[in-house]
């Protein structure tokens, strides 16, 4: 069914311990990430998801374990390296300069890649040297298809805090989009959305998957949808990892199922 | 006009050819196509089309929303003596099943990804259906199903013959006679299956002739294209009328963003039913409600002078010289940029059709300087059969007959018209043509009116809906649904309106309020609402409805001739009534019978007197699953009045 090509381990993740103080986050987490996949973490609450995007993102250290990107390994990954590596990232909560347009949101995701000194953006060339005018014009046109991707053309100029929260996560999406990333962290993009921005979100996610062939890593509790979209499930509990495979696999696993529906011990 | 769509294109290839044809804006820009690389598209599409072995007088339906290779490819059909079908894009996949095997279409332009799952879920349906090409590839890159291709396939495909046999286009076109079918609409209609209204190339562009001439348009024309294709209103206008005066059309980025391209273009000539006019107008008003109370007073005070002034300087009446003076003091600090606001600063004409317009909506805009007038028309007749001439322009009449068009009224109320731009015949529906096509030449529009002194022709309702009350105080009196029922929608909190009363002894009336206006309205009081169905519900609304309704009646009572129509019970129903669950048509027409069955429990408790009756109703969501929702509806009733005798 699926036609695009799953390709090697581009991210693999080994032994990631990470605790607060007493509190044991996660404990000897290992699987990987394949090139051009969808790969989901999926689990209950406090299970430990978004610690361990966190560690792959650099927000936290893990304590223990070593984290691969491309054939190079970190013990423990620094945020800003991270992003120019090519890595982006949405956030459950958002992360958006709420006061700014879509536009402006979104050219914050160019900012890695505009060449163009501080002072030659600050003052526009009367002669046309210097290019941070061109340059912009170059990045401006790449958003306005990130745009024209996400379906936003009516919300250009509105200012994101205007903007209903399921719009506002699509704008996160487009910013993090706009970082042309290789490996894309979604942190819970259908937290808080009605069944119609769900489904139009899963569209999104499918597509940037398919068009840009971008490996996209997701969090996401709704478990319909992360059986329905996902190349391969990780699902943990309690910090620790009960259970990795297919959707089909996961889902006749014993352990996930106690996990999700709950035993009587 | 003895030209054909296809010569008309050549003929602006050749006259101006960097010239633009139409804008789309794509990508935050308008990016323009001109005639000479228009045609070039049309002639590499009609080649690939030929060769992928669409024949002379075959249909072929597209599904779109206005966008330059969606017009391209209509010429391009047409440039082979093949037909176009354009199809509403709005439409469920099972809408399409009968146009698609009535017409024994085999290709198919299909616009995007949505388009082309609603085209593969009816296939199975629709085994001829074998060739389908669309434009935007969007998410289609792992559809392998067999006959899908993309667009742009099909042009290089196209190209590569052009090359290879120049001049070759040029004569298919020059085989394409004025006389030859140029285009086949499906009428919505209020019953039964659709029909397809069969036009020729002599037809469609004779009228769109009539209409430009009439207005004097040029080729300096802005248009902005966001009606569906499929209604012939916006074929014409965007279509016929293109080819004919050589004017641009703007496609819109997307159906959100229009109120925003309205603005940046600037139309000088716009079409657009009643609806759209009103959808505008509610959100200056919703606008205006947040503003200061500074300016609200302001508004109230050149809004107020505006009603009084605007229409008579419109109709080159004269007017006091204070008048005057303060009219352009409120033209330039309010009405000004409220053209503005509205995208209309540049308008020369602007029409509304397809429905009746309220007549406070209808100054309203003649009033802030914007020439709107009304025509009259339909698909049958190649839209143009009345327009209202500059100066001349009444909110309750169409017009006079233009360039061409001769009138007159049957016995029984029935308008009859004669024009070059009548339909060929309704296709393989030779009783449903000789219905509507007698042999003396007379097309019956169905609609009942008259002409009044000054010679414009004035519309009532559907010669069929006109019924007579039976029992009761008014036993007798003539009874106009569509009348009463645009009288109600006239008011900003309804939405819609059906109303009954033929054969019965009074006339009862259910309605939708308008989420948006009602919505507001309520916030403003504190008034909270969980949804449609719980604000519709409620008491003050109810009130407020009440109180239009009664306006009507006194509206009614005045009239000689529907006195007897006045609206005696109420209610509001719990749902919008939707095109999807077959209670309107696609163009928004309320299907009457259809409702009255669907909601037998509700019309029985108008008559019966009930204070309330419960209710429970099948929708159906837009991705084809269903769902129900049920309420307890309320029922009220109206205050009536005597009608005032002509006399008195």
């Amino acid at each position: 069914m699926n036609g695009k090509k799953i390709g090697d381990v581009i991210l693999d993740v080994k032994d990631i311990s990470l605790s607060f103080g007493g509190v044991k986050a996660l404990t000897n987490i290992s699987f990987n990430v394949r090139e051009h996949e969808v790969r989901a973490i999926i689990g209950p609450n406090g299970a430990g998801k978004s610690s361990m995007l966190n560690c792959i993102n650099g927000v936290y250290t893990p304590q223990q374990g070593s984290i691969s990107f491309k054939g190079q390994t970190f013990d423990h990954m620094d945020s800003h390296q991270v992003a120019t590596m090519g890595i982006a990232r949405t956030f459950q909560n958002l992360a958006l300069f709420k006061g700014m347009s879509v536009i402006d949101n979104l050219m914050t995701g160019r900012n890695l890649r505009i060449k163009s000194s501080l002072l030659s953006q600050a003052f526009r060339n009367p002669f046309g040297i210097g290019g941070a005018e061109k340059e912009e014009v170059k990045h401006r046109e790449f958003v306005e298809h990130i745009i024209d991707f996400l379906e936003i053309q009516a919300y250009r100029k509105t200012a994101v805090g205007q903007l209903p929260y399921g719009l506002q996560k699509r704008v996160d999406l487009g910013r993090a989009l706009a970082m042309e990333p290789q490996v894309l962290l979604l942190d819970e993009p259908m937290a808080g959305m009605n069944m119609e921005e769900k489904q139009d979100m899963c569209r999104f996610v499918l597509d940037i998957n398919d068009e840009f062939g971008t490996t996209v890593v997701l969090i996401e509790h709704d478990m319909g949808v992360v059986m329905d979209i996902s190349d391969r499930v990780v699902v943990l509990d309690y910090g620790k990892k009960i259970g990795d495979g297919t959707p089909e696999e996961v889902r006749q696993n014993p352990e996930v199922i106690s996990a999700y529906l709950g035993t009587s011990h | 006009m003895q030209t054909t769509f296809p010569r008309l294109l050549l003929t602006h290839a050749q006259e101006r050819p960097q010239a633009v044809a139409m804008r789309e804006k794509e990508f935050g820009i308008w990016q323009a196509l001109t005639w000479a690389d228009l045609a070039k598209m049309v002639e590499n599409i009609a080649l690939g089309l030929q060769s992928a072995g669409l024949q002379r007088g075959e249909h072929m339906v597209v599904v779109g929303a206005n966008r330059p290779r969606l017009y391209a490819t209509m010429l391009a059909v047409q440039s082979i003596g093949a037909v176009p079908i354009p199809l509403y894009q709005d439409a469920a996949a099972l809408e399409c099943i009968f146009p698609i095997n009535n017409a024994e279409v085999r290709f198919a332009f299909v616009e995007d990804q949505e388009q082309v799952d609603k085209l593969l879920e009816i296939r199975d349906r629709c085994p001829q259906l074998t060739h389908l090409y669309f434009d935007d590839p969007r998410g289609l890159r792992k559809y392998k199903e067999a006959g899908l291709q993309s667009l742009d396939d099909l042009i290089e495909a196209g190209a590569a013959i052009a090359a290879k046999k120049p001049g070759h286009f040029a004569a298919l076109v020059e085989q394409v006679q004025v006389n030859d079918v140029a285009a086949m609409f499906f009428t919505s209609g209020t019953t039964g299956n659709p029909k397809g209204v069969v036009h020729t190339h002599y037809s469609l562009l004779d009228r769109a002739k009539a209409g430009a001439d009439f207005d004097k348009l040029t080729h300096a024309e802005e248009v902005l294209a966001y009606m569906p294709p499929a209604w012939i209103g916006q074929n014409i206008f965007s279509y016929a009328q293109w080819l004919i005066c050589g004017y641009v059309v703007n496609c819109p980025e997307s159906a959100a963003t229009v109120t925003i391209d309205l603005k940046e273009i600037g139309p000088t000539y716009y079409f657009a039913p009643p609806r759209v006019f009103e959808g505008l107008l509610t959100s200056v008003m919703i606008r205006m409600e947040d503003a200061g109370a500074f300016k609200r007073k302001m508004f109230a005070y050149f809004m107020d002078l505006a009603k009084r002034v605007g229409p008579a300087r419109m109709d080159g009446q004269p007017v006091s010289a204070f008048d005057n003076f303060m009219y352009q003091v409120g033209n330039w600090v309010m009405y000004g940029s409220l053209r503005n606001n509205l995208g209309m600063s540049r308008v020369r004409v602007a029409y509304t059709a397809g429905e009746a317009i309220g007549p406070d909506l209808f100054t309203f805009y003649r009033s802030i300087g914007i020439n709107l007038k009304q025509l009259y028309g339909s698909t049958e007749t190649a839209v143009f059969v009345c327009l209202q001439p500059d100066h001349q322009a009444k909110a309750d009449t169409v017009g006079i007959p233009c360039a061409g068009v001769e009138i007159k009224v049957a016995e029984n109320g029935e308008i009859l018209v004669k024009s070059p731009g009548l339909l060929k015949e309704y296709y393989k529906n030779p009783a449903a043509t000789a219905e509507v096509l007698t042999a003396d030449g007379w097309y019956h529009t169905s609609d009942a009116g008259f002409i009044d002194a000054q010679g414009h022709l004035k519309i009532i309702d559907r010669v069929k809906d006109v019924g007579r009350i039976k029992g009761g105080v008014n036993d007798g009196s003539m009874f106009a649904p569509k009348y009463v029922e645009n009288k109600l929608k006239f008011f900003p909190f309804i939405k819609e309106a059906v109303a009954y009363g033929d054969g019965r002894e009074k006339v009862c009336v259910m309605l939708n309020i308008d989420f948006d206006a009602v919505g507001n309205w309520a916030e403003r009081r504190n008034l909270s609402y969980a949804g449609y169905t719980d604000l519709a519900q409620k008491p003050e609304v109810y009130a407020l409805i009440k109180e239009c309704v009664e306006k009507v009646n006194v509206d009614l009572a005045a009239d000689t001739l529907l006195a007897g129509s006045q609206i005696s019970r109420f209610l509001v129903l719990h749902k919008e009534l939707d095109a999807d669950d077959g209670e309107l048509t696609r163009t928004n027409k309320v299907r009457r019978g259809y409702i009255a069955d669907k909601y037998q429990a509700l019309v029985d408790a108008l008559y019966g007197g009930a204070a309330t009756q419960y209710i429970e109703t099948l929708v159906k969501f837009e991705d084809g699953r269903t769902g129900s929702v049920s309420a307890t509806l309320k029922l009220d009733d109206a205050k009536m009045f005597t009608p005032m005798k002509a006399a008195a």
